[in-house]
């Protein structure tokens, strides 16, 4: 590829990143002095996008130009260890990820941030957030890694307690802190097994020598665990729904956006970089965990009535589609399909984008709605596309896009991932060639389920009449939260008109992780896509879109041209029942009905209940819903128990006296010796 | 190493182990103070023979920190605590003499097992000489195990503090530093916890412990 001369006056892209992320450290500092002044908000965010495009032209620079690897050891951190930054084609894909969320995430903020109560509560967190996110991308030392990974979860931890007051909120800050703690002790193990005995806590020294089968296993396994919560896998996924919504919009965006994604670059520089070769049943555990997620959290998007809520339980279908991609590429890496490889990677790396973007304009539209009408139920808004258009629109393009419907980009990544599993009987291994199309058969499930979901989310929020004051009254938000969601949205548009040139950039990341990458794309003629071979499958996202235009307007013109001019006003069709209250719509349980049912007793464990007055009386019927999550049930409710019943047991321990602690510490201490001197 | 210089040196940290045993079935406080000081005193030779032997004048340091700080001033300084507070009466210990003294054989027998296992195929002198260390250190903490009287909790832990001492003159080129701030973290605990021992006496009227679990309201 050629560098123009522009790009090659930049800065080195590593130098300039780092230099860009102590900017936004400093911000914090910055923030937690002025924040009283009401300048404040608007200041920090726009330093914070200033920063965050600066990374991102470094990252877009280090793509563009497919720069060699890049490194810097800086004298910070464990005084034997150094601190190791890299800058590869992962890293560059990644930035490109998390800081295109970020500036969209700030620029959201510029007006969205105004009306936040407790500014002191989140502008100091906001910029240390982002630097964190961007540390664990560049780290290249497991000590670098973890503080950053640590940093990024306590920094988010106190935005999500930003309005700590309310008791849900602190339930999920709660449950997140434990979580994020789980995950960060999950990789701490996981890099000890891969620093071995020697101690290399440098990648370059993990990568150098491979661990033994069980040992690499075990890293998988607890890579999956760290990363896989982070990310929001079931069965670790349930902090996710809690902690998503209760953060600040623009905070929710980049935590289901952004996060998730940076957790994802873990897992793959784990098990893709570090670890060395792969086995086949890795790619199948991983496989099986991502479609799980990805029928689990549509099912329980579906049935949310908390628009927030619907969209941070999407994001787990999302990232369940990504690590379908992620395991389907191990599984052909392990099987030497390398081409193959290529393309369920890129198309797990492409999906990750394209939901960064999709999801980042929902979340954003969401606060927006939030913003106007104080509401996130989905039962007090409704009949907004008149009172928000534009914010509308916006929201209409990311359900379009999250719904993967053609043209726009979330077809594109998820019609990559199902022709990947399309190749899977090319697998030597039965249960991968049995499994990978019941896999697949999970997927479409979800895609399905998606789109079901968001017509209702869309629906019920922005079609129809209000369904409470709030929703009535609710005006247009402000300048900058419009441009960045639009600007979102006109990006999962553009990305899906020309997927190819997404494609092609992340082509470097994938020849790091499977040593092949998919065959350039955007040098076919007419722009198409062609994953494997054109006999086979090919997708041109331009045709498409002129399709939908011209038909569109085909459409638009043909009514106008015969219909108007026999225009006539009538009633509306009133369903049967002329009644105006705004309590006979379709609601946001009534349109989730259905698939509550089916899924009834084998997901939600759902419990209708039907309280009919008695004849004569006068009081309302009530129809009650009671619906469960079973592995929360099952899993984590056994474990809070035991830990509760494990405390209260040994705080006991507590109030010993002087002497007893030391006959304890002398009690333990002979024991171990005796293991010592027994162990055979 | 050779035969004699070899010897002299598990002689001489053989003697700790004895002096340790020694402490733990002193039950008169001024008795276990003296022989307290013997215990700095052997330490003091046992490492002065590993300098020589070693060549290592830095650990001569050492052994002018035991003699004066462990041998001197700290059991002077325990005996005009115990004379003023006025507890030179006997101390009780915790199940018979007998017993706390199988115990401790057990305690060797055990550092003994696990030191010469771990450390096969270690220099031989350093390998007694952990071993030893390891003995005196367990003995230490017996000591503070069985004793009530905060005094002779608080000569447990110097004793188990010799054994570290011995410990760390085995191993070839220990830092200088490392020696000096473990001296003055002992010297330290002995302010505090003379400061402390006056305060409990004050309160209780006695510098028997169990008076503090009476106080906290413990059952024993």
């Amino acid at each position: 590829m050629t560098a123009s001369p522009l790009l090659a006056l930049a800065p080195p892209p590593l130098a300039g990143s780092l230099l860009a992320i102590a900017a936004l450290l400093a911000l914090g500092p910055l923030a937690v002095l002025t924040f009283r002044s009401r300048l404040s908000s608007g200041l920090i965010y726009i330093l914070a996008f200033v920063a965050s495009v600066t990374i991102l032209v470094a990252g877009a620079t280090h793509l563009w130009r497919s720069d060699s690897v890049e490194s810097l050891t800086l004298a910070l951190g464990l005084p034997s260890l150094g601190a190791h930054f890299r800058l590869d084609a992962l890293s560059a894909a990644f930035l490109v990820i998390v800081d295109l969320g970020a500036a969209g995430a700030c620029i959201f903020a510029i007006g969205y941030g105004r009306h936040e109560t407790a500014r002191g509560r989140v502008l100091p967190f906001f910029p240390l957030f982002l630097a964190a996110m961007n540390v664990v991308v560049l780290a290249a030392d497991a000590f670098s890694f973890l503080m950053g990974w640590e940093f990024m979860s306590l920094a988010s931890w106190a935005l999500v307690m930003t309005h700590h007051r309310e008791s849900e909120n602190a339930r999920a800050g709660y449950i997140y802190i434990v979580m994020a703690s789980l995950g960060t002790l999950a990789l701490l193990f996981c890099f000890g097994l891969l620093a071995g005995s020697g101690g290399g806590y440098d990648f370059a020294a993990m990568r150098a020598h491979s661990p033994a089968p069980v040992a690499a296993a075990s890293v998988l396994l607890m890579a999956l665990i760290g990363a896989g919560s982070k990310a929001g896998l079931a069965p670790l996924h349930a902090w996710l729904p809690l902690a998503h919504p209760a953060a600040p919009s623009h905070v929710s965006a980049l935590m289901s956006g952004v996060m998730t994604k940076v957790a994802v670059y873990g897992f793959i520089r784990i098990a893709f970089d570090l670890i060395g070769a792969p086995l086949w049943w890795w790619g199948l555990i991983v496989l099986l965990v991502g479609g799980l997620s990805a029928v689990l959290g549509v099912l329980f998007a579906m049935i949310q009535t908390d628009l927030k809520r619907v969209l941070a339980y999407s994001t787990i279908e999302n990232i369940g589609f990504v690590f379908v991609g992620l395991g389907l590429a191990l599984a052909f890496e392990a099987n030497g399909l390398t081409a193959a490889a290529a393309l369920a990677f890129t198309a797990a790396i492409f999906h990750a984008f394209n939901h960064s973007l999709f999801k980042s304009a929902l979340f954003l539209g969401s606060g927006a709605v939030l913003e106007a009408t104080g509401a996130r139920e989905m039962d007090k808004l409704g009949g907004l596309i008149h009172r928000m258009p534009a914010t509308a629109l916006a929201f209409l393009m990311g359900s379009v896009a999250i719904s993967a419907v053609p043209p726009f980009n979330g077809f594109a990544s998820e019609w990559l991932t199902l022709q990947a599993i399309l190749l899977s009987p090319q697998l030597h291994e039965w249960p991968l060639k049995i499994l990978v199309p019941g896999v697949g058969a999970m997927l479409a499930l979800a895609a399905a389920l998606a789109a079901a979901c968001f017509v209702r989310a869309y629906g019920v929020t922005f079609l129809g009449r209000p369904r409470s004051t709030d929703a009535a009254d609710a005006k247009e938000t402000d300048f900058f939260s419009l441009s960045a969601m639009l600007s979102l949205a006109v990006a999962c548009l553009i990305v899906g008109v020309l997927p190819g040139l997404v494609m092609d950039a992340f082509a470097p990341a994938a020849q790091l992780a499977v040593g092949a990458h998919m065959p350039a794309q955007i040098h076919d003629r007419w722009l198409s896509i062609v994953p494997v071979a054109e006999s086979r499958s090919s997708y041109n996202g331009l045709l498409v879109f002129a399709f939908a235009l011209a038909s569109m307007a085909a459409t638009v013109l043909a009514i106008h041209w015969f219909a108007s001019r026999s225009l006539r006003r009538t009633p509306a069709w009133d369903c049967g029942f002329p009644n105006p209250n705004s309590i006979t719509q379709y609601g946001a349980g009534s349109m989730a009905q259905p698939v509550r049912r089916v899924f009834a007793d084998f997901v939600f464990r759902a419990r209708e209940q039907v309280d009919m007055p008695a004849p004569g009386a006068f009081e309302a019927a009530r129809f009650r819903v009671d619906v469960r999550d079973r592995l929360w049930d099952a899993l984590y409710a056994p474990i809070a128990g035991l830990v509760a019943f494990v405390s209260d047991k040994l705080n006991y321990l507590q109030f010993l006296t002087i002497r007893r602690y030391l006959s304890l510490v002398f009690a333990s201490l002979i024991a171990l010796l005796l293991a010592l001197a027994l162990w055979p | 190493m050779h035969g004699a210089s070899f010897d002299i040196a598990h002689l001489l940290a053989g003697a700790l182990v004895l002096v340790s045993f020694m402490l733990l079935y002193q039950d008169r406080l001024y008795a276990l103070l003296n022989v307290f000081a013997l215990h700095a005193v052997v330490l003091a030779a046992s490492v002065a023979w590993q300098a020589y032997v070693q060549d290592a004048p830095h650990l001569y340091v050492t052994v002018a920190i035991a003699l004066v700080l462990k041998a001197g001033i700290i059991p002077i300084a325990l005996h005009n605590m115990v004379r003023r507070m006025g507890i030179h009466r006997e101390i009780e210990t915790v199940g018979g003499i007998g017993a706390t003294m199988l115990a401790g054989m057990g305690l060797v027998a055990l550092s003994m097992m696990v030191m010469l296992r771990v450390t096969a195929g270690a220099d031989p002198l350093a390998r007694e000489d952990l071993a030893f260390a390891l003995a005196v250190i367990l003995l230490g903490l017996l000591i503070m195990v069985t004793r009530r009287n905060a005094v002779s909790q608080i000569v447990g832990f110097m004793s188990l503090e010799n054994g570290l001492i011995l410990a760390a003159a085995g191993a070839n080129g220990m830092p200088l530093v490392v020696e000096i701030s473990i001296a003055f973290s002992v010297l330290i605990a002995l302010i505090v916890i003379g400061v402390f021992l006056f305060r409990i006496r004050e309160r209780f009227d006695t510098v028997d412990v169990h008076a503090l679990d009476r106080f906290r309201g413990e059952r024993l």
